[in-house]
């Protein structure tokens, strides 16, 4: 009887085993063998060891893809939980037309990146610079996509503007889990608003910040359709993802090999991340 | 088998508003400041829909070179843009290709992710094999598109499945993760009293998984469904590199292949753009308490 079940259950997992061994382990593995070689992705290919690795480490335009993406990936993770935080205690205040405001702040979420990237494009080509000559700020009053220097601005608007949405939802769960009593007695207690929300609520909106920092990082260090549809990685390779950079050379530049090591360091940073924030939050919670 | 649905928690938001809810109505007077400034924070996500519309529904005479000729009401309503759009980005055969992609991989997640799941969830404390099983599914949360990417196009490529049914395949493997997990922790809270009193009845372990089980978990359905539509609906790239040599093409897809085309009428870009973005607004708008709510539970707990 007992065998019998532990077979039905085999059976169970067996097709999501088949699928997550064919799709995701083999692929890996295989992309792992290839940033050991000199494949272009098509033709014959050689052994070159660690070379490719060597080689990443020296060359500029990866570099440059990877201080662009930590650059939007913190600078992102950072402006969009607090801009977050702040939305969501709103929303979960005394308001009203709450469920339609919450909807409303939700809607970017459910947009596609890419479509939303060449909405913005008009915004930030036309619009914005009109705006600005018209007010006579003279920074803006071209396109800060076409400049080497704000074009990654740009970027970090669209990605935070849908990014929050998501976010904002996560701590307004998170807020709802603090029981109102707690407030009470913290009035009673004669806190002020600001030793309220840093002694009270933050500590106990940890996990969720916990979950919102992962998410969103994970996120924004894989960003790719407001690339392509925002800057196409321009002007001057500015905006290259390491995800658009990877796509970019490894399927057409004939960098098969050198983007797989790419991707195989991408991956242990990504792991690296993730790990180390739920380490530091584990330890913030224990601290409470 | 209706009692005991009592012993079944319901989803953690569904409980929360309703909450929330009690707490709002019972204290009675409202914030008329802070609505007042989140309705004016709203302006910056209707800012750019608003301007889409009207740019869609205008025709390019009417696209002066100031920010009045952008973002002024049309002059005339007419729906010339959306035809001409339709036919340039072929929009029903990707909105069909669009649905087909994302009702499959749905389809298939609910039942591939939920056996296993449900497999992993019951035996995992009992059986070593199964644990492993777990954390190795869902180590695959952390293993990025980039890397898997290039050796896909290879494999599916030499499969002959660099079509649309690959990309269902893909898709249904890159959700496991979150899905299996999900699910596995979903069951933590539906007793084992019922299985065990079906075990006594003599029904096999695989009937009472289908008649029981499996529509005890619909509120978890609901979430996975509501994450897999949004991830797999908006998804570019994973089509573009798979599908690339097929004539299919999805609704984002479209988009990006047919950009150059659009040239510098931007009327018929945003009536392509708007047009991309309907069904799923129209979605949102539907079952908008499901989404939220699928989506809150769903991060919470993953």
């Amino acid at each position: 009887m007992k065998n019998n079940k532990t077979r039905t259950y085999m059976l169970m997992v067996l097709p999501a085993l088949i699928l997550f061994v064919a799709f995701n382990t083999i692929p890996l593995i295989t992309g792992a063998f290839y940033s050991l070689t000199n494949y272009r992705g098509y033709g014959t290919y050689d052994f070159v060891g660690l070379r490719n690795f060597a080689d990443l480490f020296q060359d500029s335009r990866v570099g440059k893809s990877y201080l662009f993406t930590f650059k939007y990936a913190i600078c992102g993770t950072i402006l969009v939980n607090v801009i977050s935080l702040i939305i969501a205690m709103g929303l979960n205040s005394k308001i009203k037309f709450k469920s339609t405001l919450r909807g409303l702040y939700f809607l970017p979420n459910i947009l596609g990146g890419l479509v939303v990237g060449y909405i913005f494009s008009f915004i930030f080509t036309y619009i914005l610079p009109t705006a600005a000559k018209a007010a006579g700020i003279g920074f803006l009053s071209s396109s800060i996509l076409a400049s080497e220097k704000w074009a990654w601005v740009g970027v970090l608007i669209v990605g935070v503007w849908q990014t929050v949405a998501m976010n904002t939802i996560i701590y307004i769960s998170g807020l709802q889990t603090i029981p109102g009593d707690i407030y009470e007695a913290s009035s009673i207690d004669g806190a002020g608003r600001w030793v309220t929300f840093r002694k009270m609520t933050l500590p106990l909106l940890v996990p969720f910040i916990s979950t919102n920092l992962i998410l969103s990082t994970k996120n924004m260090l894989m960003v790719f359709d407001q690339i392509m549809s925002l800057t196409k990685g321009g002007p001057a390779q500015s905006t290259e993802s390491i995800s658009f950079l990877i796509y970019k050379n490894g399927m057409d530049g004939g960098q098969f090999g050198f983007q797989s090591a790419n991707a195989v360091i991408f991956f242990i940073v990504i792991v690296t991340f993730s790990v180390v924030q739920l380490k530091l939050t584990n330890k913030k919670e224990e601290q409470l | 088998m209706s009692e005991n649905k009592h012993f079944v928690p319901e989803p953690i938001p569904v409980r929360i508003k309703k909450a929330s809810e009690i707490r709002s109505d019972a204290d009675g007077k409202k914030n008329i400041f802070l609505t007042v400034l989140l309705i004016l924070g709203c302006v910056t996500i209707l800012f750019p829909l608003y301007m889409t519309i009207v740019i869609a529904l205008k025709s390019p005479s009417e696209m002066t070179n100031d920010i009045a000729g952008a973002l002024s009401l049309p002059k005339s309503f007419s729906l010339d843009n959306f035809r001409e759009a339709m036919r340039v980005t072929d929009f029903w055969n990707s909105l069909f290709n669009s649905i087909v992609i994302t009702g499959a991989s749905i389809i298939l997640s609910l039942v591939i992710h939920s056996m296993a799941g449900y497999a992993i969830g019951r035996s995992m404390s009992r059986h070593k094999g199964f644990k492993l099983i777990y954390f190795y599914i869902v180590s695959g949360m952390f293993v990025p598109f980039a890397i898997l990417m290039m050796p896909l196009v290879k494999e599916t490529a030499k499969l002959n499945i660099d079509n649309m049914f690959g990309v269902i395949l893909l898709y249904v493997t890159f959700y496991m993760p979150m899905n299996v997990m999900l699910y596995s922790g979903y069951l933590k809270n539906v007793p084992l009293a019922l299985e065990e009193a079906a075990d006594m009845d003599g029904a096999s372990t695989w009937k009472t998984y289908w008649k029981i089980i499996f529509p005890m978990m619909k509120p978890m359905h609901a979430t996975v469904a509501v994450l897999t539509a949004l991830g797999t609906w908006n998804d570019v790239m994973t089509p573009l590199v798979i599908m690339s040599g097929s004539e299919h093409t999805t609704l984002p897809l479209a988009q990006l292949n047919f950009q150059t085309q659009f040239g510098t009428n931007y009327n018929l870009a945003f009536a392509s753009y708007l047009l991309a973005l309907i069904p799923i607004l129209i979605f949102y708008i539907i079952c908008q308490k499901q989404i939220i709510g699928g989506i809150a539970s769903g991060a919470v707990k993953g």
